[in-house]
């Protein structure tokens, strides 16, 4: 027990948790903290330009490192600003703890200056959130709220501290005892169901692995785990947008990503498995497209550690509610130890017609001499970097799209993208969390010139800490996804979708005290993108292309996996809405 | 392009199942915003609450015991247990009606206003529904109900024509039958 100050208990308690970085942006309800910072060494805070930079910088750290994000910011504005952030964590399962400054507490409800309800507007967008009212609860909120948001499925946790809060003292100890004692997520699976799962699994004809962010989330590990499960068993694996990295991308047993833009085989094994076994994935609407024509011939197991992800979308036949790990660690056992002999020459028909679909070559496109394609700079930005120690970030639409299928990953945390819910914006604050995570690595963020606009201010945290991230700009001057879904829907009609004044970004980097390079045809890509790379600031690539591209393949809206869209259909593609279709987008 | 099929953005919306009436009862920390966190679920993610009462049980552990009423597929009924579940300050989520019929009453108090003969028929019917008169005045009484909603409902509409003024209704509390515990 030391006595101390609101304020220092907080930075005790990042100090004790091992908080390295705190990203954060100050303001009138958390000056007491703001001191107490100014007076430590202990934890060092990164300024932001904007709180919803800071959340996403606090993500990108996570993902990248596995532990967990931490913000602070101010009452009124500062705590709405991060909503956005806190959102997006929440629908990605990233552990944060974002700390906010409240009025002092015989202001709260009486309209203050730069009061709002933060506790009222987190509450459906956090895990859990507090308002803390007395000092002697400040300690186990601040240790809770890491343990919440880093056990069980992971999630943003925000604590709410009015400033009279902050200034004064109580005894801080670490508390060794939870209070919530209804809280215990469960990390074992049920040994029988695990068994009855091999069962399925050896009795399989054509099975397929379909894992998602949960697998990256419960930690390396489980990616080990899984590679270890996949080798013993031979079977195809495919993965969600969130998934990638757990499962190395230059294995032949992998399948590319599913869903709405996966892969013709990834999609067509799914529609056409027998035994589908879901790890860590939650049947999300970009995967599973219609419903009721979601793989209908096979028998679900589903491994989740939140049994509010089971029989959500999809009836699971099998339902294991444990931590992917632990679970994928008893199935290796009882699989190893039960040796089992699986239906080979099943299986081997399961690879040839799996070898055919691949053969469809789904991500093929028609590369120019004279423009750039997008897909065509991101597979050179991936030669050119594959050697390296590389995370990539990305940001919302399209060009995130060509990300993750041109962008092959081996590693699990190496792929930072807002998946749920969707986030413009998220990927130049999340390259700068990840590159303080890991100061030597090359960060690169592969961008669109409307998403990289929301949040360019970040570029500035960026050279104030030396951060040399690179930002990738694939510039089509579109919104492309909303271009294409306007094509697919609206008759081609571009409503407000294109950008008719776009900044210099070579000039505008050089605002920013950055580095600027454009490149407008295929034959600079190479030379330039080696620039991008030796320079030792950030960059802002504008990689001019093709405006008129479109992200293939593609299940339209709410259509059945085997009812796919190639690249070369791009003709045809408006036939593929109906009218009652519209109404529902 | 098979024009029949409902294509979007989004999956369609799943083929309507039949839909069943639950009661839960939901064992939480009693602690602030608890309640809000619990009705916030079933606003956010459009679930149907017929019923609500909250009230510290167990007052050393800070229990609250909220028993909802809802209706739902099976489907979505699961979801509601899950999410629920998942609540950090929530201990325990029991479907009461699972396994058969809970107990299930109601307490409501009923003002009717009236004179003469009028006062006498509310009088036998409050008789007849074991209803106890717990304010009267020359002109008023005021009745105290218990029993299952439906009767609460029979006695309130038998009561309109007479002169019925306002009801306070405390929503539906509920517990398992026989000898064991939630």
């Amino acid at each position: 027990m030391t006595d101390m100050t609101g304020a220092e208990m907080v930075i005790q308690a990042l100090a004790d948790q091992g908080v390295e970085h705190l990203f954060g942006y100050p303001g009138g309800a958390v000056l007491p903290i703001y001191d107490a910072l100014f007076q430590q060494d202990k934890v060092n805070h990164i300024l932001v330009r904007h709180e919803q930079g800071a959340v996403h910088a606090a993500e990108g750290y996570a993902r990248s490192t596995g532990k967990v994000g931490t913000v602070l910011v101010t009452s009124g504005p500062g705590a709405t600003n991060a909503v956005t952030g806190l959102t997006d964590a929440l629908c990605d399962s990233i552990p944060l703890v974002v700390i906010t400054g409240q009025v002092p507490t015989h202001l709260i409800g009486n309209d203050a200056f730069q009061e709002c309800d933060t506790v009222g507007i987190t509450r459906p967008c956090t895990k859990y959130n507090y308002l803390v009212k007395n000092i002697a609860d400040l300690p186990r909120a601040l240790h809770e709220a890491f343990h919440i948001a880093s056990s069980g499925r992971p999630g943003p946790v925000v604590v709410d501290i009015p400033k009279d809060i902050q200034f004064a003292k109580g005894a801080y100890s670490r508390p060794k005892e939870f209070q919530h004692r209804g809280y215990r997520p469960k990390v074992k699976g049920d040994l029988d169901k695990i068994k009855e799962a091999i069962d399925m699994m050896a009795a399989a004809k054509r099975p397929l692995f379909y894992t998602g962010g949960g697998v990256i989330n419960s930690g390396r590990a489980a990616s080990d785990l899984l590679r270890e499960l996949v080798k013993l068993t031979g079977f195809p694996i495919t993965s969600t947008l969130m998934g990638l990295g757990a499962f190395p991308a230059a294995d032949r047993q992998w399948l590319g990503m599913l869903g709405m833009h996966g892969t013709w085989e990834a999609n067509w094994s799914m529609h056409d498995c027998d035994l589908m076994i879901a790890v860590g994935a939650r049947f999300d609407d970009r995967i599973t497209g219609r419903l009721d024509a979601f793989s209908p011939g096979s028998k679900k197991i589903h491994i989740d550690i939140d049994p509010s992800s089971i029989n959500k979308n999809v009836k699971a036949d099998l339902a294991i509610v444990g931590d992917c790990a632990h679970v994928l660690e008893d199935m290796v056992r009882l699989w190893r130890a039960s040796a089992i002999v699986p239906d080979k020459k099943a299986l081997q028909a399961w690879w040839e017609q799996i070898g055919t679909w691949r053969a469809k070559n789904s991500l093929a496109f028609r590369n120019s001499n004279e423009i750039i394609k997008p897909q065509y700079a991101i597979q050179r930005l991936y030669e050119q970097t594959k050697n390296r120690d590389t995370y990539i970030t990305t940001e919302v639409g399209q060009h995130q799209m060509w990300a993750a299928q041109f962008y092959p990953f081996q590693e699990p945390n190496r792929w930072m993208t807002s998946g749920g819910l969707g986030t413009m914006g998220y990927g130049l604050p999340a390259a700068v969390g990840v590159q303080l995570a890991h100061p030597n690595s090359l960060v690169v963020d592969i961008a669109g010139e409307a998403s990289v606009l929301m949040t360019m201010q970040e570029l500035s945290t960026a050279v104030q800490y030396d951060l040399p991230i690179k930002i990738f700009i694939i510039n089509n001057r579109y919104m492309g996804m909303v271009r294409q879904w306007q094509e697919l829907l609206h008759g081609g009609r571009y409503s407000h979708s294109y950008t008719e004044a776009l900044p210099d970004f070579v000039k505008l980097a050089e605002a920013y005290h950055a580095h600027g390079i454009r490149c407008e045809h295929p034959g600079d890509l190479d030379e330039k993108i080696r620039e991008m790379l030796e320079v030792k600031k950030p960059v802002l690539f504008d990689c001019v292309v093709d405006p008129a591209e479109n992200c293939f393949p593609m299940i339209p809206s709410g259509r059945a996996h085997n009812e796919m869209l190639l690249g070369d259909a791009a003709t045809r593609v408006e036939d593929a809405i109906t009218e009652e279709g519209k109404v529902l987008v | 392009m098979n024009a029949n099929t409902a294509t979007t953005h989004y999956p369609a919306a799943p083929a309507s199942q039949g839909v069943e009436t639950r009661t839960l009862c939901v064992l939480v920390d009693n602690e602030p915003g608890v309640l809000a966190r619990v009705i916030g679920l079933f606003s956010g993610r459009g679930y149907n609450i017929d019923s609500l009462t909250v009230s510290e049980t167990e007052h050393e552990k800070h229990l609250s015991r909220i028993t909802i009423v809802t209706r739902g597929t099976p489907m979505v009924i699961e979801q509601i247990k899950n999410q629920l579940d998942r609540q950090v300050p929530v201990h325990r989520v029991v479907d009461l009606t699972s396994g058969g019929p809970a107990l299930q009453r109601e307490l409501a108090m009923v003002k009717v206003r009236g004179k003469g003969e009028q006062r006498m028929e509310m009088l036998r019917l409050a008789d007849a529904f074991r209803a106890r008169v717990i304010d009267a005045t020359n002109e008023s009484f005021v009745f105290e109900i218990t029993g299952a909603s439906d009767k609460i409902d029979s006695f309130t509409n038998l009561m309109l024509p007479l002169g019925l003024v306002e009801v306070s209704r405390t929503g539906v509390v509920a517990i398992s039958r026989g000898p064991e515990g939630m």
